[in-house]
């Protein structure tokens, strides 16, 4: 069970941004997305990451699964660094990394049908099988994520938000991958079909025995179907820990915000809550702060949080926080369950 | 009892579509008195947003409305254009989830603030500079004389929408209708901005429409609650009874799926199947088909919306004992 799967080092990810009328030779500005960021991922659980637009957390997934070139760090699946694999070793990889993606719809070619779109992974990985053996496989799967195997034959826009979502999901579980990396797969779903794929999701994992990494915005999803949770902001990790404690107890000043801000439908509660509302917005990853990324937004930033960037330490067993003064945030309040 | 500010009877709209007639919205009625918050809450198709276009006329072209919609005792429906634009701006402001697609990109923020001033109010331009400045500020966005200048894609998601909000509120309008305003802001962007209107309210004294499918800022910012699927509505009362009570199916089923954040629970209760494909409705309830205690009267006849516990209305056909978790 706590096996590493997956691990990041160091991971960093940068965009060359040219400057505005920018000659050729001009040296283009520096977008830091991801910076030193260190995840793990055990064999199994669901790791959740949380953070608003533009933390990087998407840009973290897509350097896991190589559609992005990390530009420092490495990458380590079970031990092995993958980012110095050959191309084609690298392709290969990809039957064990698999995603799935936010605009359902979107993610799905609208000129194959649905049979073609689930047995597309199964042609790159497994040329090996025949087509009569893929045909089998992609309706075996299609009855598991709840989609009636007779519907092969038909186009993704037959179908309703939640149907593409199993049909994305469908095709991401085809090749028996050991990780899937669902970057907001729920976000634009309707609430009451929202339930139904994120409990098809935990379904999943559980008969599989999957490891997913679950991106998203909304901390309640994220909290409902993590064991543990990574908070970004600004491209680096701020607090590490079981969903129970990141979402019950939070520590860095950055996740009580982010917690207090997450609306809970019962009336009676939210009128009580404390909330301390962040001030102003995401400062620009061109140009961020020094030190501690978050000081021009927090509450309890001193002088010497400019001077460097604090290390995520370990506060209780199993839960990092990348404050050294996080002890003076809980006048803040913030946390939601007694 | 007061006059109301709004007030609609049997509104309902329908599209003539290539493929049939679609009915949006069948026969809603609602009341709002000043500084009035009311939510309405419902999924993609309930009708909810083109409940709130009628109500303002601007639903498209092959769009119809029948009922009535008073404005403080005015009739909005098929008022000509040129009588409707006084209203709506100076009456009635709305304001967009997407604050991008509703503002100029062409034209500084200034300009775009001033105009409205300049064509409603006939001020100056620059009095109605002025004022626009001091709306923006009121919308606590800092610096507000230089941000006049600029122009709306120099701004980030938040600041946008604190722009559209100060620019719905330049003519004092008695009425803010909010069409999901921050679903497309992070949550802490969301906090501040509810958090604004909540301030706009008890500034101005306007009473506001929030539209939504959020039931989490519902219940933090609206006195009363409108539940709509498939263009009617499932049942309405305060908040703070609809959450703690619901005395609908529907409602029931749409708090059991969304995960809380203060409570682990193992599974999410789900409502099965998809939101309703408005073509086909029948006269019966639009709920019917995913409804876990539909019976027999269910697909045939839509039950009327009838009162209980003094301030409540619910529609549905099962008794009330039988709606509970």
């Amino acid at each position: 069970m706590t096996d590493v799967l997956l691990e990041t080092r160091d991971l960093d990810v940068t965009f060359d941004i040219a400057k505005r009328g920018a000659m050729p030779w001009t040296r283009p500005d520096a977008l830091q997305a991801v910076s030193k960021a260190n995840l793990t991922v055990h064999r199994g659980e669901t790791l959740g990451l949380v953070g608003e637009s533009g933390s990087g957390k998407s840009t973290l997934a897509r350097a896991i699964v190589g559609t992005v070139r990390p530009t420092g760090g490495r990458v380590l699946w079970k031990g092995r660094d993958i980012t110095a694999l050959k191309p084609a070793e690298r392709r290969a990889h990809g039957r064990h990394v698999q995603m799935v993606f936010q605009d359902p719809l979107a993610a799905l070619d609208p000129r194959m049908n649905v049979g073609q779109i689930i047995a597309e992974p199964l042609k790159t990985h497994r040329g090996d099988l025949d087509a009569k053996e893929q045909r089998r496989r992609v309706g075996e799967m299609m009855e598991r994520v709840g989609l009636l195997p007779n519907l092969q034959n038909r186009y993704p826009h037959e179908f309703s938000g939640g149907q593409c979502q199993r049909i994305g999901i469908a095709r991401a579980l085809i090749t028996e991958p050991e990780l899937v990396i669902c970057d907001e797969p729920v976000s634009a779903l309707d609430v009451s079909v929202q339930a139904q794929v994120v409990n098809l999701l935990k379904g999943l994992q559980k008969d599989m025995g999957l490891s997913l990494m679950f991106i998203a915005h909304d901390l309640s999803v994220v909290r409902h179907i993590s064991s543990r949770i990574d908070v970004l902001y600004l491209g680096r990790i701020v607090e590490t820990g079981t969903a129970a404690e990141v979402t019950g107890a939070p520590k860095h000043p950055y996740t009580r915000a982010l917690i207090s801000s997450v609306p809970i439908p019962d009336p009676r509660l939210e009128r009580t809550r404390h909330r301390p509302v962040l001030k102003g917005e995401l400062p620009s990853p061109m140009d961020p702060p020094s030190g501690c990324v978050f000081r021009t937004r927090c509450p309890i930033a001193r002088e010497s949080c400019a001077e460097a960037r604090p290390p995520l330490l370990e506060a209780a067993p199993g839960h990092c926080v990348a404050c050294p003064f996080y002890e003076d945030a809980g006048a803040m309040g913030g946390a939601v369950s007694a | 009892m007061t006059e109301h500010l709004l007030s609609v009877r049997d509104l309902s709209v329908s599209f003539d579509t290539p493929d049939g007639t679609v009915s949006a919205v069948n026969g809603i009625s609602l009341d709002l008195a000043k500084r009035d918050t009311l939510a309405i809450v419902g999924e993609s198709g309930s009708g909810k947003t083109q409940l709130a276009f009628a109500m303002l006329g601007l639903l498209a072209r092959n769009g119809r409305s029948e009922g009535s919609v008073r404005i403080e005792g005015q009739e909005i429906l098929n008022l000509p254009e040129a009588k409707l634009n006084k209203v709506r701006a100076e009456r009635v402001a709305m304001i967009f989830q997407d604050p991008m697609t509703s503002l100029n990109p062409y034209l500084k923020i200034g300009t775009q603030m001033a105009e409205v001033l300049q064509l409603h109010l006939g001020k100056s331009k620059r009095a109605a500079m002025e004022d626009a400045a001091r709306m923006l500020d009121a919308v606590r966005i800092p610096d507000a004389k230089r941000r006049l200048g600029m122009y709306p894609h120099e701004f980030s998601g938040g600041m946008r929408q604190r722009i559209m909000i100060a620019m719905a509120l330049l003519c004092r309008p008695a009425l803010l209708i909010a069409d999901e305003p921050t679903t497309a802001l992070d949550v802490t962007v969301q906090a501040q901005i509810m958090e604004l209107l909540t301030e706009v309210r008890e500034e101005f004294g306007t009473a506001i429409i929030l539209i939504t499918h959020d039931l989490g800022i519902v219940a933090g910012s609206c006195e009363r609650t409108m539940v709509m699927y498939g263009g009617r509505v499932m049942e309405t009362g305060p908040t703070d009874k609809l959450f703690e009570a619901p005395s609908h199916p529907y409602t029931l089923g749409l708090l059991a799926a969304v995960p809380r954040l203060d409570i682990p629970q193992e599974d999410l209760l789900t409502i099965p199947g998809d939101p309703p494909d408005l073509l086909g409705l029948s006269g019966g309830c639009p709920f019917t088909p995913r409804c876990p205690l539909a019976h027999e009267p269910c697909p045939q006849r839509m039950p009327d919306l009838v009162s209980f516990d003094t301030d409540r209305k619910r529609a549905c056909h099962a008794a009330r004992e039988d709606v509970h978790r």
